[in-house]
């Protein structure tokens, strides 16, 4: 069997399925946890639904699997998932020799360090000697050893396999320090640190270690499901450039504006290139909302990770994201 | 059927499809070939996947710089190394609390089920409440349990609870002080071993005279005393160096002395109390073996409660307890790999690691198999000896 | 004596009073001796001191309604946290509206659970419960279970089979034909699929909503990969305890080969190899839900250590039992199955209830592979951003539901053991 087997296959298989089989990660707050009801929430959770809108016109027709780290890529190749969307960093690597392709960019994350206040810690330079928390990544220990090598500074981890495991010892006060990706230190630290401790007694230190971007994942081969999966993500950026948001997008297609009637699909075109429904977008928004929406919701403010837009701000403030022109 | 004449001794001729040998081999064949076939299918998918997804295979890996730290190691190791000295530092790991384990549960085991035939009612319920409780929670749930109030209960090394100024207590560990390294300590450790050794001897000396002439020599006192007596002696002579490293707070944490960690305390907490409850049902259903008899003798002989334990009932509840022992035992190195849920760094955790660091799954796999295969043979290997040598020798 | 009595008859005198009643029990158990004495003090100091400060931490202090974690800071237990996730706790993210569908589940294995344990059910009826409870255990889960034709002629063929080489040599001749004909039907009906001629048709019955595996969580799940694990790697162990025994040089060999490699090798090992491996021993394309992947490492590992209960079973039935068969004029097969197996199970009864309690807690490991096993749901739950920071309250409460399946199973099990002896004891 040749890798080739799989081409123009997934979209058929998920078309026929009537359902998208997604890996998400295995309960990261504001990223993909499962809520006292047992419904996913999660920023990587509404990249998914964002395709199942644009598939099926209903974002409700997703299934979650979690996966822990080691056992995404398998899941993805041997076809046990659809896509993943569990903060996978885009690396040349993986997008080569593991036959993968990556969607666009959902958070531009980055290796760093959370401390207590307490220890009066400014730099990561300062770390020498400290006992550090480490989730089990692929590249997060790497990342650390490297970094400390390279200052040379000794430090002592402490590595646990799941990832509440890990925090729990932190805020325990186990570890001095706890690292992983920054979109998961906000998490962290949001996560209510146990009494008398509150998310204020705990900073992220500036220094950022290495470059995460986050991207969701698909198989090498199926272009069109690719496509579908990159400009689900894109079109939740345009609407809000376009200042569309789930609760005026029916207002919005009255509009005037050939740019926002092209991504209603008031004006026809769009969803036939792609190969889905002409109202994907609205299907999109409607249901899921815009990027902006879904940040603040998940992990910004309206959330108890409080995460400021930064570096995932849009490119007219400043930031990183940048919707390819839907035309 | 050929009609058997009576007296010969030739085996009735029967056709080959009903006779039972060639039957057997036909069996046997056919069984064989299906494994293998079954086998082969599995491994030929394994080749085309591995060609397929461009995952390397073979153990080259394991020259290559591992790039991670580790927390506790017993020999030096630094994320310079290779991932074959990584694998050999948790491999070191699983050992040294699998050893500890075997020897601290059969202690806690046999008090317990000791314990439970003990005369006092309390003692004795405390005691079958003690196995209950632990033996019907799964051991993963105890080490999450013991993990969190061992690490969540303690303050931080600037807070450390120190004891007599020695040891100290904080959520780091229990740092306590190590005499400076000295050549001296290599002459300590060859007398010790000098002690032992002539301590078994005068064991066996005393064992025959008190066989021959029915005089008791203070063997065990004796014993102990040549153990700690002739390094001491060797200190002494070597000058007495007590130059102490002290565990003093420097930056983020203590630096000198030595460290036991959390999570081995908590691991081998939860490794011990779990599996001294099996431990103990063992011990108590070798003593209630016994014949009822035996005793009764030894209370007639005006022996103590102790004594006739120590002398009389252990002894002879030895042979029906060792096979189940040796399961537990083996039980309790199996169970050291439940470390990775609370951060020990074993062999299951190195290997891990590696997995996720390779991507080679199929051969870190094979290598936790053969690791823990090895040492559970060893083990099996060891407690057969042992049941041998005290195996009721029929006259 | 001072008055003299009937002959035959005696005078019940009352025990001396340090002896009978309560103070007597006192004094012989608590009291015996000083040393016995000073320990109950002491024990019961010790267990004052644990239970005061244990019952102010979880009775007197504790919160038991509260809208978020917040209100339970500085007070005692927190078991507002459980009545608050309680329902993930014990169905993880199953669809929260249908989670009377794995309660209905968890009954209904339990009931079997129960059921099975009387022992005047002992007989096919058993058979019958179990049939029917696992359809619907899994119709529950599922929601909708669809069974296609090839699988249905495949069962009748086996069921015909087994009837034909259980009963061919001792029933009367209409049930014969009876099985006759079922493995009839089922081996020409799959000759008919596999041409084509029949078409590819399956029984659906579908009375709920789909609900994959990936959803399923807790206690339903823990319950299930226990009993299902050993249930069926139950014949699979009797085959390889029966290869062990066996004069073959070869089939022993493997037999012996297999149950010392899965013995010798933690339960995690093979876990990881079913998430990381399987996946790669498989065709590409195909491949196993996550779920069934941790079934399969279960069975298989549980497979080797029945063998070896069993095993036990099979050297502890006398010599002439076998002997008396075979001078019977049994062939293997007959004499496996009408002599000896029916006498050994009997024996391995009360060690395979244990076995079986150490898989319902060993079924905790599933955690790190990511399945939501009772477990697994309990650690998820203390991940919410507004509840965390108490893990003990979350731990104590998974302990004591486990603690109360596992001591009740080895209750009967102890009990059981009497009861089977009870016609060998004198």
């Amino acid at each position: 069997m040749a890798g080739t087997a799989w081409a123009g296959k997934d979209l058929d298989t998920v078309k026929a399925r009537g359902q998208l089989v997604c890996g998400v990660m295995e309960g990261t707050a504001g990223f993909a946890l499962a809520n006292s009801q047992g419904k996913w929430e999660g920023l990587d959770v509404d990249v998914c639904r964002a395709v199942a809108a644009a598939l099926f016109g209903d974002s409700e027709k997703v299934k979650y699997v979690p996966l822990s780290s080691q056992q995404r890529f398998t899941a993805l190749q041997s076809g046990e998932v659809d896509m993943l969307s569990n903060n996978t960093t885009w690396t040349l690597t993986r997008d080569t020799a593991l036959g993968l392709d990556f969607g666009a960019v959902t958070y531009y994350d980055g290796q760093g360090f959370l401390v207590n206040k307490k220890l009066g810690v400014k730099s990561a330079k300062e770390l020498n000697g400290a006992t550090v928390c480490v989730a089990p990544g692929t590249t997060t220990e790497l990342n650390l050893a490297d970094y400390f090598r390279a200052n040379k500074m000794t430090f002592k981890p402490v590595v646990i396999e799941k990832v509440n495991e890990v925090r729990a010892a932190f805020f325990a006060g186990r570890c001095d320090v706890y690292t992983n990706d920054t979109s998961s230190l906000y998490a962290t630290r949001a996560a209510n640190p146990p009494p008398p401790l509150t998310p204020d007694d705990f900073v992220v230190l500036p220094e950022i270690i290495s470059k995460e971007p986050l991207a969701p994942a698909f198989r090498h081969g199926d272009n069109q499901f690719g496509d579908i999966i990159r400009w689900s993500q894109y079109a939740m950026v345009e609407a809000e450039e376009d200042g569309i948001t789930s609760k005026n997008v029916d207002e919005m297609l009255k509009s005037n504006n050939p740019t926002i009637k092209r991504l209603l699909g008031v004006t026809p075109g769009m969803g036939k290139a792609l190969g889905v429904d002409e109202k994907w977008a609205y299907n999109i928004i409607k249901q899921v909302g815009n990027y902006g929406e879904s940040f603040e919701r998940n992990i910004g403010s309206g959330s108890p990770l409080k995460i400021k837009r930064g570096l995932n701000a849009l490119w007219k403030d400043g930031g990183l994201q940048y919707a390819m022109p839907i035309r | 059927m050929a009609v058997e004449t009576l007296g010969s001794s030739t085996r009735p001729k029967v056709a080959p499809w009903n006779d039972p040998v060639v039957r057997g081999w036909i069996f046997q064949i056919v069984v064989v070939g299906l494994v293998g076939l079954l086998a082969w299918f599995l491994v030929s998918n394994t080749l085309d996947n591995l060609a397929r997804q461009k995952i390397a295979s073979g153990y080259d890996y394991l020259h290559h710089e591992a790039g991670f730290q580790i927390g506790d190691t017993m020999i030096p190791y630094s994320p310079a190394d290779t991932y074959a000295r990584a694998i050999l530092v948790g491999m070191l790991n699983t050992l040294k609390v699998s050893v500890l384990g075997i020897v601290l549960c059969t202690i806690l085991g046999t008090l317990i089920g000791i314990g439970r035939l003990s005369p006092n009612w309390l003692l004795a319920k405390i005691c079958e409440w003690y196995v209950e409780c632990f033996r019907n929670v799964p051991l993963l749930l105890w080490l999450f349990l013991f993990y969190k109030i061992i690490s969540e209960s303690f303050p931080g090394p600037r807070q450390a609870i120190s004891v007599l100024g020695t040891l100290f207590l904080s959520n780091r560990g229990l740092y306590f002080p190590v005499p400076v390294p000295n050549p001296i300590h290599a002459w300590m450790g060859l007398a010790l071993l000098v002690g032992v050794a002539a301590a078994v001897a005068v064991k066996r000396w005393a064992r025959k005279r008190q066989d021959a002439t029915g005089l008791p020599f203070p063997a065990i006192r004796t014993g102990i005393a040549l153990v700690i007596g002739l390094p001491l002696v060797v200190w002494l002579l070597g000058g007495a160096p007590h130059e102490m490293s002290w565990p003093v707070v420097k930056g983020f944490n203590f630096q000198g002395g030595s460290v036991i960690q959390p999570e081995f305390t908590a691991l081998l907490f939860g490794l011990v109390v779990y599996t001294s409850a099996f431990v103990a049902e063992i011990v108590r259903s070798g003593i209630l073996a016994i014949n009822r008899g035996q005793g009764e003798a030894a209370a007639a002989l005006g022996l103590s409660r102790g004594q006739s334990m120590r002398l009389v009932l252990l002894p002879q509840a030895l042979r029906v307890i060792i096979p189940p022992m040796t399961s537990q035992y083996l039980s309790i190195t199996k169970n050291s790999s439940l470390a990775i849920a609370i951060g020990y760094p074993d062999l299951v955790a190195a290997v891990n690691v590696t997995i996720n660091q390779t991507g080679q799954a199929i051969e870190n796999v094979l290598i936790i198999m053969a690791a823990y295969l090895t040492v559970s043979l060893g083990i099996s290997a060891f407690m057969n000896w042992y049941n041998k040598r005290i195996a009721l020798r029929e006259r | 004596m001072t008055d003299a009595l009937p002959a035959g008859e005696r005078r019940q005198l009352p025990p001396p009073a340090a002896e009978g009643g309560a103070m007597g029990w006192l004094r012989k158990n608590l009291f015996s001796s000083w040393g016995n004495a000073v320990t109950t003090v002491v024990l019961l100091l010790l267990i004052f001191w644990l239970l005061s400060s244990f019952l102010d931490w979880a009775v007197v202090n504790a919160v038991w309604t509260a809208p978020t974690g917040q209100a339970c800071r500085g007070h005692g237990a927190c078991w507002a946290l459980i009545h608050e996730k309680y329902r993930f706790i014990f169905f993880g993210t199953f669809p929260y509206q249908q989670q009377w569908r794995p309660l209905l589940a968890v009954m209904v294995m339990l009931a079997m659970l129960v059921s099975s344990a009387d022992r005047r059910m002992w007989n096919t009826r058993l058979l019958w419960i179990w049939g029917i409870g696992s359809f619907l255990t899994f119709l529950l889960m599922f929601g909708q279970i669809h069974i296609p034709l090839g699988l249905i002629l495949f069962a009748a063929l086996a069921v015909g089979g087994l009837g034909m080489l259980l009963r061919g040599t001792v029933a009367q001749p209409p049930e014969i034909a009876g099985w006759r004909t079922l493995a009839a039907i089922g081996a020409v009906g799959i000759v008919l699929r596999l041409v084509g001629i029949l078409p590819p048709w399956s029984l659906a019955i579908a009375p709920f909503d789909y609900v994959e595996t990936s959803l399923w969580g807790g206690l339903p799940v823990t319950l299930i990969l226990a009993t299902y694990g050993l249930l069926f790697a139950f014949p699979y162990g009797v085959l390889l305890a029966l290869g062990r025994r066996s004069d073959l040089p070869l089939i022993k060999g493997l037999c012996v080969g297999f149950i010392e490699l899965i013995r010798g090798v933690p339960l995690i090992s093979l876990l990881i190899m079913a998430s990381v491996m399987l996946p790669l021993f498989l065709p590409s394309g195909m491949n196993i839900d996550k779920f069934l992947r941790a079934l399969i490492a279960v069975i298989l590992f549980a497979g080797a250590y029945i063998a070896e209960v069993i095993r036990g079973g099979l050297q502890a039935l006398p010599k002439g039992q076998f002997e008396a068969a075979d001078a019977m004029g049994l062939n293997y097969f007959q004499k496996t199955t009408l002599i000896i197996l029916p006498q050994a199970l009997r024996v391995v009864i009360p060690p395979l209830i244990n076995t079986f309690i150490g898989f319902f807690k060993d079924t905790s490991l599933v955690l790190i592979i990511g399945i939501f096993d009772f477990l697994n749901a309990a650690n998820q739950a203390l991940v919410d951003p507004n509840w965390a920071g108490f893990p003990s309250e979350v731990y104590l409460f998974a302990a004591f539901v486990y603690f109360c399946f596992c001591f009740s199973m080895s209750r009967y099990s102890k009990y059981l053991e009497v009861e089977l002896n009870k016609g060998t004891r004198r």
